[in-house]
């Protein structure tokens, strides 16, 4: 039981970390970023390539986010810079395209077979807390998580950048007309999103393992948590991301027979009582 | 008029003398290209036609799908192959879209697409509809006094309707109801303040575009035989809406013509290469950058056809 309520506490520091960056992209960009969890799965193949090159974890950890941020910004100027006055669809279209883009790209370069990703030496064992035996990297990632959750919270909520990028969530044009360079906003926002998504993916790699579809296969429920938790907000990604995690660990040891509905019928609870989710603006 | 008569006419008959000129590969491709083209003209009624970015239409194309395998191992005839699996969608349309329409945007989508997963989780758990494997070895019967399992016979039922669906479709969107559902997908306020009961508009064509992707389904399950959960998956709601997009929204030919398009460079860029998904990937990126409006655009633009 305890020890369910950690591993569900685990994937969800993993998921609040991947839904950040899609919550701040969609609020301040407007746009569903569809390929968000192929960040997340070239953080992933990044790490893997680092630690390959290295033998070290914590390198990886570090570099892996960077490089993911900057394929990010890249992307971001090429790509999705000319659709902003564009209809939504297009956007759909565009990081539809850059899914399938990127899983092959991965596919091309490590083939299509699954790819253990070792857990540092240091987190290589596992400990008992409270009487239930847990692998000890499981409880890093929760540290880990939760620190880097804090980290980007201070950033957004103290700081002069953080204040920039949260009146820019609430209206771009208003923010760009105080004289922000709100392109370069965006192109940082964008960046910013998809390290975390790189950096995710790095450390879910030891858990999860890595493989191609990986993308794909997160992107649900990292969108749930955004939808849950209220677009833009970013305490409503971190709320959203914890009872996500729960709910998908506990339907699994309660519910092996339907254990894949559980996160659905929470998303479909929750937003029939309340539509712009648990610290959603109110719609309209 | 009569010229695009003459030229749809030519066209039809091309389709249905297909089979007597290639061989197997090519028909089952331009079949394929039939059904898709089916289940796109029903998403873009709702996305291209009434403004609903459905990310869960695959709902409706697996239930479809699952009934008419079901229907047909118990009791291969018309009413398993035609009847029942369209009703079955329609009706889960209407469940699904009851509570779907009462929110708008992206709430939509990630509602419809939540559905959609449901079904998804739920067949790929239940060991009497084959679990992940779904059911297999489905039958073609005998509809309408025309054996389906002959390979003339089902392509002649599956062009004629398609024709059927394309025209049923048109008159829909050129009716005062498609005119209604134009209207709420520019301005759904003014459409209330007007007096228009928009929910009911909505939800009929949710329960339409849901019977007729139902429809597509049925007859995909017959064309391969069978049915698997990823009938459900997300990704088959978002190619439907890739080839909606690439055609051009809002034209029903452009639907189709985008069906095409996927089905044909999917297959085409994969037999010469493995390397297809990258390049489908790069093509629609490339698509969006410098032609929007999809194919449709594009022909509007350089040939300067009006609608």
């Amino acid at each position: 039981m305890f020890a369910q309520a950690l591993n569900g506490l685990s994937y969800g520091v993993l998921l609040f970390l991947l839904s950040v960056g899609l919550t701040l992209i969609f609020g301040m960009l407007d746009v569903v970023n569809l390929a968000h969890g192929s960040f997340y799965m070239l953080g992933a193949y990044a790490g893997l390539a680092l630690i390959a090159a290295t033998g070290s974890f914590w390198l990886a950890l570090v570099v892996a986010p960077l490089v993911v941020g900057g394929i990010g910004a890249a992307i971001e100027r090429s790509c999705l810079r000319p659709l902003y006055h564009r209809p939504p669809l297009d956007q759909v279209l565009l990081t539809f395209g850059l899914i399938y883009f990127f899983e092959d790209l991965v596919k091309w370069g490590w083939g299509g077979r699954i790819r253990s990703i070792p857990a540092p030496d240091l987190f290589s064992g596992s400990v008992t807390v409270v009487g239930a035996t847990v692998p000890s990297y499981r409880l890093f990632v929760i540290v880990f998580g939760l620190a880097m959750a804090g980290a980007v919270w201070l950033l957004i909520e103290r700081t002069r950048l953080g204040s920039i990028i949260r009146a820019g969530v609430f209206d771009a044009e208003m923010t760009a007309g105080m004289g922000v360079n709100i392109h370069r906003v965006f192109t940082g926002v964008f960046a910013f999103g998809t390290a975390l998504a790189g950096l995710s993916g790095v450390i879910a790699g030891p858990i999860q393992s890595a493989y191609p579809p990986m993308g794909a296969s997160i992107l649900i429920p990292a969108l749930i948590v955004v939808v849950v938790g209220g677009l833009g907000s970013l305490k409503g990604s971190l709320v959203g991301s914890l009872i996500i995690g729960q709910a998908e660990t506990f339907g699994k040891a309660w519910l092996p027979g339907a254990s894949m509905l559980m996160i659905y019928l929470v998303m479909a609870a929750i937003v029939l009582l309340r539509p712009q989710g648990l610290f959603g603006r109110p719609l309209k | 008029m009569i010229a695009r008569l003459a030229a749809f006419g030519l066209l039809a008959a091309l389709a249905a003398l297909f089979p007597l000129f290639f061989g197997n590969y090519p028909v089952k491709l331009l079949q394929e290209i039939l059904i898709w083209g089916i289940f796109a003209m029903s998403l873009d009624l709702l996305m291209g036609y009434a403004g609903m970015v459905s990310f869960g239409h695959s709902a409706f194309f697996g239930v479809g799908g699952y009934v008419a395998a079901l229907a047909l191992t118990a009791y291969p005839g018309t009413l398993s192959a035609l009847v029942l699996p369209p009703l079955a969608a329609g009706l889960a349309a209407l469940v699904i879209g009851f509570f779907s329409i009462r929110v708008g945007g992206v709430y939509f989508i990630m509602l419809t697409l939540a559905f959609s997963q449901m079904f998804y989780a739920v067949t790929f758990q239940a060991a009497w509809l084959g679990a992940e494997d779904g059911i297999v070895g489905v039958p073609r019967a005998q509809v309408l006094g025309v054996n389906l399992a002959q390979p003339m016979g089902f392509h002649l039922f599956l062009l004629s309707l398609v024709a059927l669906t394309a025209l049923g479709l048109r008159r829909v969107v050129r009716s005062p109801f498609g005119h209604v559902l134009q209207g709420i997908n520019e301005n759904e306020g003014r459409m209330e303040a007007v007096g228009y009961a928009v929910n009911r508009y909505k939800l009929l064509a949710f329960v339409i575009a849901g019977t007729v992707a139902g429809m597509a389904g049925a007859l995909y399950t017959q064309l391969v035989g069978s049915i698997t959960p990823d009938a459900f998956l997300w990704t088959t709601s978002g190619e439907a809406l890739l080839m909606v997009i690439i055609g051009g929204t809002g034209t029903l030919g452009g639907a189709v013509l985008g069906a095409g398009a996927f089905i044909l460079l999917q297959s085409l860029v994969s037999s010469y290469t493995e390397r297809w998904m990258l390049i489908l990937g790069l093509t629609f990126i490339l698509l969006v950058l410098f032609a929007p409006g999809g194919i449709v655009g594009v022909l509007r633009g350089r040939v300067g056809l009006r609608a």
